[in-house]
């Protein structure tokens, strides 16, 4: 089983609303894949699909080398959900939600339940009405990592956790994939998805807009250079690859495709560099790249390379 | 800025939010006074029977403790006793819950931190509330004056009655406001106001068979307890009898101590919190909730206890009375004339059985349709998703939902048979006619499982309407069943309700086939709900 999850052409519809507009999602064995999109891309909707809640319209969907709406129940078995909203029963203690939700899936690790209260610091003799929404989150997330299972379906599982707890959580979920099991993260948080996943899908309007490791989507996108020379540098607005460049006596400032990053870096030793930074792609501005013009129509500042203003951006989409 | 600013809006909020659920308590009510009203007219055509009702409900104490004490035999006292504990219930419900809807669920759904946010006063919200619940009462009591006045009662009388329902309304909305301040949740705040009503209705309950029977024999004095209870306030009032005014008094004092109360209490709180602490729960759960049945059955049980019990006290108090129904042939001919012409040829003491146990039973349905659509509000509140992302298949959930239910069902039917056969032992009857009791109730359990089916298939397949069809359909089985035969409906009509083919035990003959067919009906319905929900994407919020 190479992919954990395969999607091809999926579709579906609420009503007249397109949420899913033939979705093509591969998230491979063993791999932390990050799911990425603003509210109303259709995240959800495709982990819904995946758990077999909701119908699908067309397309294929193979989950665990099953079909998730066919074969639920046992494919649930080795998979843990944790939903974006966790609404809870409010007369259940938080301690009784998570071994109830343990055991339906099968399986309940007491030590490792109790551990991960620990680190969470959730105290589970209090009744879910009283849970704030981060610790709401904190009980689903306990509750699907105290299972033993293949497969991680994790729906913007850190909202409303602090900066702390989102810590704990990116340890929790190394340490829990070190040994090949699967995670799909859901998340407009790009700062997570760069810190955990091995390869992420964009989605937008309920499709695939770019999928791959940081790596080589890296590499297809510019990278900003900032450079101190010796000598006044020329002619590297002629080389190939090289945008955006402003040029002063002391250096130059420019951005650079990512495969033509080595001759210009040869071109400019030969003017005696005295300082170099050079800043990599963020996930951010490849997330901006697919979204720029979406932001543009916001009345953001559109250019596609967008600074710290991509995260507080929501779509229009549903509630 | 003062504290009350931005109250005149809050108001018109609440009252645009509560403008179908006020109107629907409104017409309910309003409709109950004319109904007793007419009924009234219609059971005594003149004084002298009016005379021997009264004298009745004086004399026994089941009358007492269910209607209240007899205030002479004027048609509007009359019409008072007999309905004012059920209006006043009703009032007080309505209050209570629209203060506890503007208070306390505001602040646990966090609509009131928006609120208080803005430029709000401290106070606003909880006086908006109970203007709110003001505006309210005032149209229940002009309603209450229109309907009376309409049906030919005098008019003082009828602005005494009018003003004992606003006066029981503002109390019980006085305590909302006090019980919104001391819980946390919207559940225990109308909780511990619906306590504080079981109370007031227990203390009068008290008051009154304990109390004696004035020299006319048609009125009751009743005893202290009943002076305690707001609820108990109403009838001393005494409207169209001796329209007792300063008893708005009482009223008017209680309700400006429990609000200041609940003025005080509300400034020395954070939003949000209560006085009330939550108590921590088990930090383990235990091996009895973690099978989808086990967590049906808790989340099930507290509807359960409460309708089993309310069920089985009612049954209880008819039973009692069970015995004494030839008591009504000289008190109301035309009741029993009623009576005997729904079942030729039957005991007069069957009939009444049969009569009353009928109605309970389509009110036990109630439990039945309301643990039923639980499952759509787990559905739709997202709770259901968690549950059925794990191992838990479709029908395995809607199966341990659906078994909590159908044996609930059967457990509170019994419970209300046993319950009716105690009642009637107690209150000096054989033990034949205690059977009679029991069989009355439980011969309509395949009839509740039916309507409870038909829900589960609207559940299945609308859900988003499944509220709307279960309650609806419930009023179409009441209407059938207790005044379609009144009103001359057609019979295929009729035979819509479930509750029509059950053979009324034990004015009728016992008949298996219809019981059988019933419940072939509820088991087919039920599959076919299982298919539909198996085929279904879950209907949640996207």
């Amino acid at each position: 089983m190479a992919e954990a999850i395969t999607t091809m052409g999926l579709v579906k519809h609420y009503g007249t609303t397109l949420a899913l507009d033939g979705l093509d999602l591969s998230v491979k064995t063993g791999e932390i894949h990050g799911f990425l999109g603003p509210n109303g891309s259709g995240k959800s909707t495709t982990i819904r699909v995946l758990l077999g809640l909701l119908r699908k319209d067309a397309g294929e969907v193979r989950l665990l080398d099953g079909d998730p709406w066919h074969d639920a129940v046992a494919l649930h078995r080795r998979l843990a959900y944790v939903p974006g909203d966790v609404n809870l029963w409010p007369s259940l203690s938080g301690g009784e939600a998570i071994d109830l939700l343990a055991s339906l899936r099968g399986g309940l690790d007491i030590r490792l339940r109790d551990e991960l209260l620990e680190r969470f610091q959730l105290d589970p003799s209090k009744r879910c009405s009283s849970y704030s929404k981060g610790n709401r989150q904190k009980v689903a997330i306990v509750a699907a990592f105290a299972s033993d299972v293949e497969l991680y379906l994790l729906d913007e599982p850190t909202s409303g956790l602090d900066p702390l707890m989102e810590t704990v959580f990116q340890e929790v979920v190394r340490e829990r994939t070190a040994d090949g099991r699967t995670v799909l993260l859901s998340s407009h948080i790009l700062a997570e998805a760069e810190a955990l996943c091995d390869r992420v899908s964009i989605i937008r309007l309920g499709r695939i807009v770019e999928t791959g490791s940081l790596d080589e989507m890296r590499h297809l996108t510019r990278t900003s250079v900032h450079v101190h020379t010796a000598r006044p540098i020329t002619g590297l607005g002629r080389m190939a690859g090289v945008h955006d460049l402003v040029t002063d006596a002391e250096g130059a400032e420019f951005e650079v495709d990512g495969d033509r990053l080595g001759p210009v870096m040869e071109r400019l030793a030969g003017f005696g560099i005295l300082s170099l930074t050079s800043t990599p792609p963020t996930l951010e501005d490849l997330f901006l790249r697919h979204y720029g013009d979406e932001l543009a129509t916001l009345g953001g500042n559109g250019n596609g390379k967008g600074k710290r203003d991509g995260q507080s951006k929501r779509g229009g989409g549903r509630p | 800025m003062t504290a009350w600013t931005g109250t005149a809006r809050l108001v018109r909020l609440a009252l645009r939010r509560d403008r179908i659920l006020l109107s629907v308590w409104l017409v309910a009510i309003a409709g109950l006074i004319y109904g007793v009203i007419s009924a009234e007219v219609a059971l005594y055509v003149d004084e002298a029977q009016r005379y021997a009702g009264a004298s009745f409900g004086a004399e026994n104490v089941m009358s007492r403790i269910f209607d209240g004490p007899a205030s002479g035999t004027s048609l509007g006292a009359m019409s008072w006793v007999e309905s004012f504990l059920v209006l006043g219930v009703l009032v007080a419900i309505m209050s209570s819950q629209a203060v506890v809807r503007h208070t306390r669920l505001d602040e646990e759904t966090g609509r009131a931190e928006m609120i208080e946010s803005s430029v709000v006063g401290r106070h606003a919200r909880l006086t908006a509330a109970l203007i709110v619940a003001g505006v309210a009462n005032a149209v229940v009591a002009l309603a209450t004056t229109l309907v009376m006045v309409g049906s030919g009662l005098d008019l003082s009388g009828s602005l005494a009655a009018s003003m004992a329902m606003a006066g029981v309304g503002m109390t019980f909305a006085s305590v909302a406001a006090l019980t919104s301040q001391v819980s946390t949740t919207q559940r225990s705040a109308n909780g511990l106001a619906v306590l504080a009503i079981g109370i007031a209705f227990f203390l009068r309950s008290v008051g009154d068979a304990l109390g004696t029977v004035a020299p006319s024999k048609v009125e009751v004095i009743v005893a202290w307890p009943s002076w305690l209870s707001p609820l108990g306030w109403g009838h001393q009032v005494r409207p169209f009898h001796q329209n007792n005014w300063e008893v708005g008094l009482l009223y008017l004092a209680l309700c400006a101590a429990l609000v200041g109360l609940a003025f005080r209490l509300s400034t020395r709180r954070d939003l949000g919190a209560g006085l009330l602490r939550d108590k921590p729960g088990p930090v383990r759960a235990a091996p009895g909730l973690l099978s989808p049945l086990g967590l049906a059955f808790r989340l099930h049980r507290g509807t359960l206890l409460g309708w089993g019990v309310g069920m089985a006290v009612m049954a209880y108090a008819f039973g009692v009375v069970g015995d004494s129904v030839d008591d009504f042939e000289e008190v109301s001919p035309q009741f029993v004339e009623f009576l005997e012409g729904l079942y030729p040829g039957a005991e007069l003491i069957d009939i009444f059985a049969a009569f009353l146990m009928a109605m309970l039973a389509i009110a036990a349905a109630g439990f039945t349709i309301q643990s039923i659509l639980r499952m759509r509000a787990e559905e739709a509140s997202g709770r259901a998703e968690p549950v059925l992302a794990t191992a838990v298949g479709r029908r395995t959930w809607l199966g341990s939902h659906a078994i909590v239910a159908g044996i609930g069902t059967v457990a509170v039917l019994t419970g209300m048979g046993v319950a009716g056969m105690l009642g009637y032992l107690t209150g000096g009857g054989d033990l034949a006619g205690g059977w009679s009791q029991f069989q009355a109730s439980v011969v309509f359990i395949p009839s509740v499982l039916a309507l409870g089916a038909f829900v589960l298939v609207a559940f299945a397949f609308v859900p988003r309407w499944a509220s709307l069809v279960a309650w609806g359909a419930l009023v179409v089985a009441l209407v059938m069943g207790q005044l379609g035969e009144l009103l001359k409906f057609p019979q295929a009509l009729l035979n819509v309700s479930p509750f029509t083919h059950a053979p009324k035990v034990p004015a009728e003959p016992f008949e298996a086939l219809p019981l059988v067919v019933l419940t072939v009906v509820a088991v087919a319905l039920g599959g076919v709900a299982f298919w539909g929900f198996r085929r279904r994407s879950l209907a949640i919020p996207a």
